[in-house]
C-alpha cells in the first residue's frame, strides 16, 4: 500500500523546514537508509533517509519549497507492484510557500510565520525615529548582524564557544562570521565550559572583549564560578583597576522536549549578582540593539536568550548603528486595567493574554523589561500608579523568582496603589518533564495570565 | 628526572646574588610583620604566609621582563612584593584601609596592580589558572611576546579546570608558564594522600606539554628553570609546566594548628634547604659580600617593612560611599 514521507522534525524546536533538495526522483527505488533529500531546519541543512523500502510514486513538494510544516506529505512511496498511476491526488495540499521569493529570505520566512507569532503591531515606544525604514528579521539573523557590526566595529572583540566557527553555531546564530571574521575572531572550543569561560574571562583582564557563547545557559554552570566570582567580583576587589568587559550569551530557559536538564531558565539567578549586567530580549530588534551595548559595556554581562524565539521575526529597524541603551523598558501595548511585566520568551504569553482580555473589554498595559540588570523600576511603578494593579510573567521557577522581586519593589514604592495583591505567573515548581503534555503544563501558559488578570480586576 | 639544581659555579654577578638575597629577605621580613600585625587584630580573614616559598617568585621572576604577567592564588604576597609592588600598599590592604592596592576592599587574597601586570590575588583554587590562560591568549590576540606566569599549588594541581586550561593552552600555543608551587600540603592533606601521580609535570604530557621539576629552595635553579620556560613561551612554541618543589614552614593559613606534619620536618627544612640562607652562604663563601654588607641589607629591609607596617596602621579606612564604588565600570578598565 502507498505511504506518505512526511516532512520531518529534525530539530527540537523545528516547526518547519525549506525542502532545499530531492535526491531522488519519481520513479526511483529507495531502502531504507538512502538519502532522500536535503532538508534547511532552523539550525542545519540535514539529510533526510528512507525508513522503509519501495519506489518514489511522486513527489509532492518540489525542491526549494519553505516553510514547509512539519508532518507535511512530501511524497508517496509505492509497495512492490504498485503503479503511479494508481494514486490518488491526496486530500491534503502542500502548505508550503512557493519558492518565488526565496530571494527575499527575510521577509517570506517572516511571512509564513506571521500567523503564529503574533508580534503585535502595536508599538507605543519605539526606540527609532518616526520615518525609519523597518524590515522583517529573524532573531537569530538580528543576533548575528548586532555582533557582526560591532566585530567590524572593533578588532577587540572575537566569538568563542563550542561550533560556533566551522560548523556556523549550534543554532545558527554565528553563520557566516567564520568566513567574514577568520578563525583568530571566531573560535571554536573544545567541550570544557568551565575552562573557556575562564580563558576568556582572562582574556577581558587582558584587555580584549570576549563574546562567550554558551550552547545552552544550562551548560553555563559548569563555568559559574568563573562567571560570578571572577569576571563579576574583580572590578570591586582590585579597587577599580581591572574587569571583565566581556559577553556571556546563549540560548536558556526551556526549548521544546529536551527534558529538565536542558530547560532551566536563569533570570532570577544572574539577576541577583552585583558586578553583572542581565539582558533578556524579547524581539529582534532589541536582540540586535541589545547585543550591541552588551558588547559595547565595559562589565560582563549575561545575555539570555530563546531557543523558540530564535525563528520568529519581528520589524527590525534599518539604520546604521542600532543600539539600545540598558534599564530601559518597552511599553508594547497601552492600557489601563492592569499592568503585566514580562521579559524574554515571557512576552509571547504577556501580548497574547493581553489581545484575548481585550476582547473581554480588559484594558491591559504591556511591558518588557529586556534588561533585568540594570531594571526598569520606574516604569513599572509609573504604570502600576495608573493601572493599580499588576501581574508578572516569567517561565523560571516561583521560588525567588524575578516576579517576586518586582512584587516587594511595588509593595514598598506604590503599595498604596495597589487594589489588589501581585499575582507572578511563573513555571511550576517542578524539574522540566519530558512527556509533552506534562511539559505544557509546567511552562507557564496564557490562560493562566489571563486568570491572574481576572483575579486582580475582580473580573 | 631529579629536580633541577642549579649549575655547581653558577654564572651570577655578585650584585645580582644580592639582589636576590634582599628580595627573598623583603619577603620574608614582610610575612613575619603580616604575622604579628595578624596577632595583634589588625589583620582580619583569611592570611596565608609565603615564609619559605621566596625562592619561587625571586628565582622566576628573574627570569620575566617588563610586560610580563603574571597572576596565582591567595597565597600572594610574596608575588606581588617580587614584581615590584609598593610594600605599603600591600600592607595596607592586610589592614584593610584606604592605602591598600585595593583601597581595603580585597583584603589578603584579593590585590591587583595593573601598573606591575599582576592579575591577582584569587580566592578560589585553580580558578586563576584558565585566567592566566586567558591573559596569555590576549598577548598572543594582540600579536606581541609577552609570557604570563600562572601560579597555583599542588592543591589546586588536582583541580578539572587546570587540566582544562592545559588541553586549550597547547591547542592554541599560549605563551603561558605555568608554575607548580608544590610545597607538598594542599591545606593539612599530604600530596601524598590526594594523589598516587608520581609528579605533576608529567601530566601535561597527556596534553604535549613539555615541563620539568625544579628544585624551588635554589634560588638560581629556579631562575634557569625559568628562563628556559619563558624561552620555550616567547618562541610561540606554546606554554611549559614547572614543577617548583618548595616548602611552606608556617601553617596554610594563620589558624592551622599544622598537626598534618611534625615540627622536626618542618625544623630539618630550615636548617638544611632554607633558601635565604643558601644565598647568605653562597655571597660570604665566594666573598662576595661581608657580614657587614649583609647587615646593611638586613637594616634597609627591617626599615621598609616597619615603615609599611606603620603605613598601614596609620592610613584611614575606606570613606564609607567606597562601599558603593567600583561595582560597575562606566569605562574599559584597561585598554585592548
Amino acid at each position: 500500500m502507498a505511504t506518505e514521507i512526511l516532512m520531518p522534525a529534525l530539530s527540537p524546536t523545528m516547526e518547519e523546514g525549506t525542502l532545499a533538495k530531492w535526491l531522488v526522483k519519481e520513479g526511483d527505488t529507495v531502502s531504507s537508509g538512502d538519502i532522500m533529500a536535503e532538508i534547511e531546519t532552523d539550525k542545519a541543512t540535514m539529510e533526510f533517509e528512507a525508513v522503509d523500502e519501495g519506489t518514489i510514486g511522486k513527489i509532492l513538494v518540489a525542491e526549494g519549497s519553505e516553510g514547509v510544516k512539519v508532518n507535511t506529505a512530501i511524497a508517496i512511496l509505492l509497495d512492490e507492484g504498485e503503479s503511479a498511476d494508481d494514486i490518488a491526488t491526496p486530500a491534503a495540499a502542500p502548505e508550503a510557500a512557493p519558492a518565488a521569493d526565496a530571494g527575499n529570505e527575510a521577509a517570506s520566512s517572516g511571512g509564513s510565520e506571521a500567523p503564529a507569532l503574533a508580534a503585535p503591531q502595536t508599538d507605543t515606544s519605539p526606540d527609532w525615529p518616526e520615518g525609519t525604514t523597518l524590515k522583517q528579521q529573524t532573531v537569530r539573523e538580528a543576533l548575528r548582524d548586532g555582533m557582526a557590526e560591532e566585530m567590524r566595529r572593533d578588532d577587540s572583540v572575537f566569538l568563542m564557544g563550542e561550533e560556533v566557527a566551522e560548523y556556523q553555531g549550534a543554532y545558527k546564530i554565528s553563520q557566516g562570521m567564520l568566513d567574514e571574521f577568520g578563525a583568530k575572531r571566531v573560535i571554536d572550543t573544545p567541550i570544557t565550559e568551565h575552562g573557556f569561560a575562564g580563558i576568556a574571562t582572562g582574556a577581558a583582564f587582558g584587555g580584549l572583549r570576549p563574546i562567550v557563547e554558551f550552547m545552552t545557559f544550562n551548560f553555563a554552570m559548569q563555568a559559574i564560578d568563573q562567571i560570578i566570582n571572577s569576571a563579576a567580583k574583580t572590578l570591586y576587589m582590585s579597587g577599580g583597576q581591572m574587569g571583565a568587559p566581556m559577553v556571556f550569551r546563549g540560548p536558556n530557559g526551556a526549548a521544546a522536549r529536551v527534558g529538565a536538564q536542558h530547560s532551566q531558565d536563569y533570570a532570577a539567578w544572574y539577576m541577583q549578582i552585583p558586578g553583572l549586567k542581565v539582558a533578556m530580549p524579547y524581539s529582534a530588534s532589541d536582540y540586535k540593539g541589545l547585543m550591541k551595548t552588551a558588547i559595547r559595556d565595559p562589565n560582563p554581562v549575561i545575555f539570555l536568550e530563546n531557543e523558540i524565539l530564535y525563528g520568529r521575526s519581528f520589524d527590525v529597524p534599518e539604520l546604521d548603528d542600532y543600539a539600545v541603551p540598558f534599564g530601559k523598558a518597552r511599553i508594547w501595548r497601552e492600557g489601563t486595567d492592569v499592568t503585566i511585566v514580562s521579559f524574554g520568551i515571557g512576552m509571547t504569553y504577556a501580548l497574547e493574554a493581553a489581545d484575548k482580555l481585550a476582547e473581554d473589554g480588559i484594558s491591559a498595559e504591556v511591558i518588557d523589561l529586556r534588561t533585568l540588570r540594570p531594571m526598569d523600576t520606574g516604569s513599572i511603578l509609573k504604570s502600576v500608579m495608573k493601572t493599580n494593579r499588576c501581574v508578572t510573567v516569567e517561565e523560571g521557577w516561583p521560588q525567588g523568582s524575578v516576579g517576586n522581586y518586582i512584587t516587594s519593589v511595588i509593595m514598598q514604592e506604590a503599595f498604596d496603589y495597589l487594589d489588589a495583591p501581585v499575582i507572578n505567573c511563573t513555571g511550576k515548581d517542578v524539574p522540566m518533564p519530558y512527556a509533552a503534555n506534562l511539559e505544557k503544563l509546567a511552562l507557564v501558559t496564557t490562560e493562566e495570565v489571563i486568570a491572574a488578570v481576572k483575579k486582580v480586576t475582580y473580573s | 628526572m631529579a629536580p633541577r639544581k642549579s649549575t655547581k659555579k653558577p654564572n651570577v654577578s655578585a650584585d645580582e646574588l644580592k639582589a636576590y638575597y634582599r628580595d627573598m629577605l623583603l619577603i620574608r621580613r614582610f610575612e613575619e610583620k603580616a604575622g604579628q600585625l595578624y596577632g595583634m587584630g589588625l589583620i582580619g580573614g583569611f592570611c596565608h604566609l609565603y615564609i619559605g616559598q621566596e625562592a619561587v617568585v625571586v628565582g622566576l621572576e628573574a627570569a620575566a621582563e617588563e610586560g610580563d604577567k603574571r597572576i596565582t592564588s591567595y597565597r600572594d604576597h610574596g608575588h606581588m612584593l617580587a614584581c615590584g609592588m609598593d610594600p605599603n600598599g600591600v600592607m595596607a590592604e592586610l589592614t584593610g584601609r584606604e592605602g591598600g592596592y585595593s583601597k581595603g576592599k580585597g583584603g589578603s587574597m584579593h590585590m591587583f596592580s595593573k601598573e606591575k601586570h599582576f592579575y591577582g590575588g584569587h580566592g578560589i583554587v585553580a580558578a586563576q589558572v584558565p585566567l592566566g590562560a586567558g591573559l596569555a591568549f590576549s598577548d598572543k590576540y594582540k600579536g606581541n611576546d609577552r609570557v604570563t606566569f600562572t601560579y597555583f599549588g599542588d592543591g589546586a594541581a588536582n583541580q578539572g579546570q587546570v587540566y582544562e586550561s592545559y588541553n586549550m593552552a597547547e591547542l592554541w600555543m599560549l605563551p603561558v608558564v605555568f608554575v607548580i608551587e608544590n610545597n607538598q600540603y594542599a591545606m593539612g592533606t599530604s600530596t601524598k594522600r590526594s594523589t598516587m601521580s608520581p609528579s605533576y609535570w608529567e601530566r601535561g604530557a597527556a596534553y604535549g606539554i613539555p615541563g620539568e621539576e625544579v628544585d624551588g629552595m635554589d634560588v638560581l635553579a629556579v631562575k634557569e628553570a625559568g628562563q628556559k620556560a619563558v624561552a620555550h613561551c616567547r618562541a610561540g612554541k606554546g606554554p611549559y609546566i614547572l614543577e617548583i618543589k618548595t616548602y611552606r614552614y608556617r601553617g596554610h593559613s594563620m589558624s592551622d594548628p599544622a598537626k598534618y606534619r611534625t615540627r622536626e620536618e618542618v625544623q630539618k627544612m630550615r636548617d638544611e634547604r632554607d633558601p635565604i640562607e643558601q644565598v647568605r652562604s653562597l655571597l660570604l663563601t665566594g666573598k662576595h659580600a661581608s657580614e657587614d654588607d649583609l647587615k646593611a641589607i638586613d637594616k634597609e629591609i627591617k626599615d621598609i617593612v616597619n615603615e609599611s607596617a606603620e603605613f598601614a596602621k596609620t592610613s584611614p579606612e575606606p570613606a564609607l560611599d567606597e562601599l558603593w564604588t567600583d561595582i560597575y565600570a562606566t569605562e574599559f578598565p584597561q585598554e585592548a
